[in-house]
């Protein structure tokens, strides 16, 4: 297993480590259905950092994948700022590559190498000959080399979220942006895939925010969690997870670490369901 | 059976086993057989049928015995070739294409425009389904009066019916096509900073493409039956009149073998275009694509 020092690693090579990459302040997320404005998250705040491995955890519906959206530019806020290198988030743009949890992200038109080519070509950070070195470079980092000229459908769930997370990463962004991308897989490729995730992470270094409603792979993955309260989503504590890879997981830190922030997001349910007794009672 | 509730799973011991060679196991691959194999193939699949309804056509009408009303696959295939060789049928199927292919390449432009417009505004979505609505239904044919009033007895006013049966058809299934592209597929083009007309071209079309498709299918069969019945209609401008006109002609001279010749020949015309043309883009698109079986 890869033991993970990130504190180290940061402290040694990012001396711009000390203004935040990404700055969220008072977020305040909504969106319409056909008869509601529904509040998504309510005064959100947090920094990334360069080199952040940014967990944004909590149950469904606690606004994290609006807040992604956020970030990605796909949405915006009613109340608050996003700011990315100090320059306002206002519309979508690939030096904020996202990679979604559904399979379909592919161009199922395109190649593998195609597919990862596509956004290099397309926002014309690159000529076609460097675009497809730099791709045949990333799709190598996931072994998919085998299958570069594969065409997305046939393809498994991972290696359809491998060549995303290729995608993403060969435009070198300044953030990665990732909803969920391992929710469909099933367990074993789930943690396969964690575990590559941070091996490309050790080595390239990239900043990325996670969105997650797994807490043990919010622990494994991230460097630091923010968790959020539900509906709608408030910050209720951002910690720590630098320490832990798949290789803690037995440990009793790991465990307690899980326990924490369970009950946190547990807490809430009792609080709430006391409540509506309560309110039960009155009425 | 009788104590269920106390019954415990009996224990029973562990093993592992070293799994056996695959090569060992003997017949892993066998080849199909002939049978397998040429029912296998489309185009032999499809001739058979073809040479069951040629079969029983012959057979019908040697039984009828009257080849002023029903003349039999020889006769026609006759009637068919010497109207191409030393008739008009020739002449007359290239005059037809050609405005069929006029009219049909301005409905898909039109259709484009209109979809286009329709994608990028709400007032153009509802525009688009307004006018689909009311135009869809009326029969291109009933606006050949129409037509012949407005751009008089010759190859403008086919065009227009054309267009007409075209344009509604392709727009429709393309704009539905748009409609259908998922969610994630959007978000992941405008991801990549793509905008308007680059936007439509680079995710929205390809990713509509087995509806584009549908729709031009449609389109097309849609403008071969409204050219041939317009042709039927009000006949001929000048010399040169099309495959409709030469049905209609020799109808009058009760030359029925060749009336079923020139049927004979939208047939044919339908189906080189249907398997060789669209079948062609759909290997090279949705089926290489995974979009379509």
């Amino acid at each position: 297993m890869t033991a993970i020092q990130p504190v180290d690693g940061l402290s040694k090579s990012d001396a711009v480590a000390h203004s935040p990459l990404l700055s969220v302040k008072d977020v305040t997320l909504q969106y319409k259905t056909r008869e509601h404005i529904v509040t998504a998250t309510y005064r959100v705040s947090f920094d990334v950092f360069q080199a952040d491995r940014f967990v944004l955890l909590g149950p469904s519906g606690c606004g994290k994948s609006s807040l992604l959206k956020g970030v990605a530019g796909f949405m915006a806020p009613v109340e608050g700022t996003m700011k990315l290198n100090g320059r306002t988030i206002d519309r979508p743009s690939p030096d904020r590559m996202m990679v979604f949890q559904e399979f379909d992200q592919l161009l199922p038109w395109k190649t593998v190498l195609q597919n990862v080519m596509f956004p290099m070509l397309t926002s014309g950070r690159c000529k076609r000959k460097e675009a497809r070195e730099r791709a045949l470079r990333f799709i190598d980092k996931v072994n998919l080399t085998k299958f570069r000229d594969a065409y997305p459908h046939m393809l498994s769930g991972g290696m359809k979220q491998r060549v995303a997370i290729a995608r993403a990463m060969a435009m070198e962004p300044d953030i990665l942006l990732m909803d969920e991308p391992f929710a469909a897989l099933d367990a074993l490729t789930r943690r396969k895939m964690q575990e590559e995730l941070l091996q490309l992470w050790e080595d390239t270094r990239f900043t990325m925010l996670f969105v997650t409603h797994s807490i043990e792979e919010a622990i494994i993955v991230g460097s630091r969690i923010l968790v959020l309260s539900p509906h709608p989503g408030r910050v209720k504590a951002e910690l720590n997870a630098h320490q832990f890879s798949h290789a803690e997981q037995g440990r009793p830190e790991f465990g307690a670490l899980t326990q924490r922030i369970h009950n946190m997001l547990f807490a809430e349910r009792i609080e709430e369901e006391a409540l509506s007794k309560a309110g039960a009672a009155h009425g | 059976m009788a104590n269920l509730s106390s019954a415990t799973p009996l224990v029973r011991p562990e093993f592992e086993h070293i799994t056996v060679e695959a090569g060992q196991i003997g017949e892993v691959e066998r080849p199909l057989s002939l049978w397998e194999r040429l029912s296998n193939i489309d185009w032999l699949r499809k001739a058979v049928i073809l040479i069951v309804l040629g079969a029983a056509w012959e057979a019908y009408a040697r039984y009828a015995g009257n080849e002023l009303t029903f003349p039999t696959l020889v006769q026609t295939m006759q009637a068919l070739w010497e109207a191409t060789v030393h008739g008009p049928l020739l002449e007359r199927t290239l005059t037809s294409l050609r405005v069929l292919l006029t009219g049909y390449a301005l409905g898909l432009f039109i259709a484009g425009v209109f979809t286009t417009i329709a994608v990028s505004t709400r007032i153009g979505t509802d525009l688009l389904s307004t006018l689909t609505a009311m135009f869809n239904p009326l029969p291109a044919i009933a606006l050949l009066p129409l037509a012949l009033l407005w751009f008089g007895l010759g190859i403008p006013s086919l065009v227009f019916v054309i267009v007409h049966s075209v344009l509604w058809a392709v727009a429709l299934n393309t704009h539905t096509g748009f409609l259908a592209v998922s969610e994630t597929q959007r978000m992941a083009g405008m991801n990549y900073g793509l905008r308007g007309v680059r936007y439509v071209l680079k995710i929205l079309i390809p990713a509509a493409f087995p509806s584009i498709l549908a729709g031009l299918k449609i389109g097309w069969a849609f403008a071969w039956r409204t050219l041939i019945a317009a042709e039927l209609v009000f006949g001929v401008s000048s010399r040169s009149g099309g495959l409709g006109w030469f049905i209609f002609e020799n109808r009058n001279q009760l030359e029925t073998a060749n009336v079923f010749a020139g049927l004979t020949a939208v047939i044919i015309i339908g189906l080189v275009v249907e398997s060789v043309v669209f079948r062609t883009i759909e290997m090279h698109t949705v089926r290489k694509w995974g979009m379509q079986r």
